[in-house]
């Protein structure tokens, strides 16, 4: 445990030594900004008008999801692929360090990185409970950010499991961010155009669990789907590294 | 310490080390020596858990390779060929995250010892790209030397190091193989000559000798040879010295000298002096002629070769 620990902190301070994580922060904090005022804007001229309902985060928490389609295998690329690279896994090996507390810990130092990032969106439900009257519902809040936290673990650590596959860091990134696009557009593609059963194929999508969350609604479904993906990703970056051990 | 039987690694088709067998005693540096593409680097990166071999088995500080791998982990201190290290990690931060790594108790003040033993503790501040080769071959060995193992597997330790770093390094080098187990590979044959207290040959994945450096020059010639100068002129000196029991293969040099010959181990020079004395020269020298380390490796990886 004490193993995955480290790796995770050095991990996280890491994105913070190259302009990666402030491009990132960049990339999915400024159009959360700028929807969210749009929001706020379009939401307070209906209310003059006297319509509308009261905004709420889902959308903006919606965008956060779709942005790290993109991001999350920017993240995740290098952690695996650059180790094997540049030769330093042959260190990470020869240490008393389990494959699997390897991989583990790789994904926590991303996951932590999400983390930092899903805690600075929190000012938006912050400031929305201040605008409406009577406040927001802080259980949907809740919901929604188990939600966002279960689906960024899942593509993370399907992009850990990836870059442990190849050397080659722009390999990992074109192939988890392909991954990521289907698992997220193309599964839930036929729900729209099939007239019938198409909503096997959303229900597949991993955008449904988090929609539902999203929306308040908690699944055991949802969670465990998550949850398996997370271990499958997981066990594909440590099944991996092994076999680079055999060769 | 190392205990290394019937050890085999395969590449695919190719086999990369063909049953070795040899052992390391603790207190004692052990070195591997051999052209390139011997095996040097596979057999290391097999003691130290890096990966499985094909067969055999390997013992390292009490503990099998392959089923404890983790306990040998532990134990073992290693400086890849390679030397990998993060270029964007500041010296210390890194020295520390392996330290972290390994459990190393009072992390920080045993960075800075082995900052220290490496004579790097000026540069801990700065970033591992910024240094120089030799600079970054000594934060592998601080690496290496962190957590205090038991055994110490060095893989080209002085390669890309000045000379007065040389120095210093096969200093420490035999200090620490004082109390603990090293094994370290090299191509250069004086620093096995001068460090190490054993040498292992090995040559297209097997062991072609095994013995301290005096005895595989002694058994490699099976005989000795001595060179003899005395001053004047030295027409008759060969037939003199021919004239002694038991000498073999005399030559005269063009510089007027003798050379010849004598089964090892029962050493003819005082006959040949008192010889020499009594027909009447003033005998000037009387040397030893010991086959080099690179005379012998030469003999024995062509040899193999040739087979
Ligand atoms: N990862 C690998 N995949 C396939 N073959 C390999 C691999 N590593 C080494 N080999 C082969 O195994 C043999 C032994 O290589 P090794 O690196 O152990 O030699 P070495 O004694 O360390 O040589 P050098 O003195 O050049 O460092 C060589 O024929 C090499 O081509
Ligand atoms: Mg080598």
């Amino acid at each position: 445990m004490k193993n995955i620990w480290t790796i995770a902190k050095r991990e996280y301070d890491n994105y913070f030594n190259g302009p990666l994580a402030f491009v990132v922060m960049l990339a999915i904090l400024l159009p959360m900004g700028i929807y969210f005022s749009l929001i706020l804007f379009y939401t307070s001229q209906q209310a003059f008008f006297g319509g509308g309902g009261a905004p709420d985060i889902q959308p903006i928490n919606g965008l956060f999801v779709f942005l790290m389609v993109f991001l999350a295998p920017a993240l995740t690329m290098r952690l695996l692929s650059d180790e094997a690279r540049m030769g330093t896994l042959e260190l990470l090996l020869t240490s008393p360090v389990r494959d699997s507390e390897l991989v583990i810990g790789k994904w926590l130092g991303a996951m932590l990185f999400v983390l930092t990032l899903l805690g600075i969106t929190l000012v938006y439900p912050i400031v929305l409970n201040n605008f409406v009257d009577p406040g927001i519902d802080w259980l949907v809040v809740l919901s929604s950010y188990i939600g966002l936290i279960l689906i960024c673990g899942t593509m993370l650590a399907l992009g850990v499991g990836i870059s442990a596959i190849f050397t080659n860091q722009f390999a990992a990134f074109f192939v988890t961010l392909g991954l990521l696009f289907f698992l997220y557009f193309m599964i839930g593609l036929p729900a729209g155009l099939l007239p019938q059963s198409g909503e096997v194929f959303n229900y597949l999508s991993i955008q449904n669990p988090f929609d539902q969350m999203n929306a308040g609604t908690m699944t055991l479904g949802g969670i465990v789907y998550y949850l398996s993906l997370i271990s499958l990703g997981l066990f594909i970056g440590t099944t991996a590294i092994e076999i680079r051990r055999w060769r | 310490m190392i205990k290394v039987s019937g050890l085999t690694k395969d590449y695919g088709s190719r086999r990369a080390i063909n049953n070795l067998n040899f052992d390391c005693q603790q207190g004692e540096i052990v070195g591997f020596l051999g052209p390139n593409g011997a095996g040097k680097t596979t057999t290391m990166r097999i003691l130290t858990g890096y990966m499985p071999p094909s067969d055999g088995e390997a013992i390292v500080a009490g503990y099998d390779v392959v089923e404890e791998s983790l306990e040998v982990r532990k134990r073992v201190g290693y400086l890849p060929e390679t030397v990998p290290l993060y270029h964007d990690m500041i010296v210390f931060d890194y020295l520390k995250y392996m330290g972290e790594l390994r459990h190393v108790p009072d992390v920080d003040e045993r960075v800075e010892e082995a900052l220290d033993m490496v004579g790097l503790i000026n540069r801990s501040n700065g970033y591992v790209g910024n240094l120089s080769k030799g600079m970054k071959q000594r934060v592998g060995l601080a690496q290496a030397l962190l957590h205090r193992p038991e055994v110490l597997i060095l893989d080209e330790p002085t390669i890309g190091l000045d000379p007065g770093q040389v120095v210093e390094v096969r200093e420490l080098i035999r200090e620490i193989g004082r109390e603990r187990t090293v094994l370290l590979s090299t191509h250069l044959l004086n620093e096995a000559q001068n460090l190490c207290d054993r040498v292992l040959i090995i040559n297209k994945g097997k062991i072609v000798a095994e013995d301290t450096t005096e005895n595989l020059q002694a058994r490699l010639l099976g005989a000795e040879r001595v060179v003899v100068r005395v001053r004047g002129e030295a027409d008759e000196l060969a037939s003199s010295i021919k004239s002694v029991k038991g000498v073999r293969k005399v030559e005269t040099l063009d510089d007027g000298g003798v050379e010849f010959e004598f089964a090892s181990g029962k050493d003819l020079r005082p006959e040949v002096a008192r010889q020499v004395i009594k027909d009447g020269y003033d005998l000037l020298e009387l040397r030893p002629l010991g086959m080099s380390l690179e005379e012998i490796f030469l003999e024995l990886t062509n040899n193999e070769g040739k087979k």
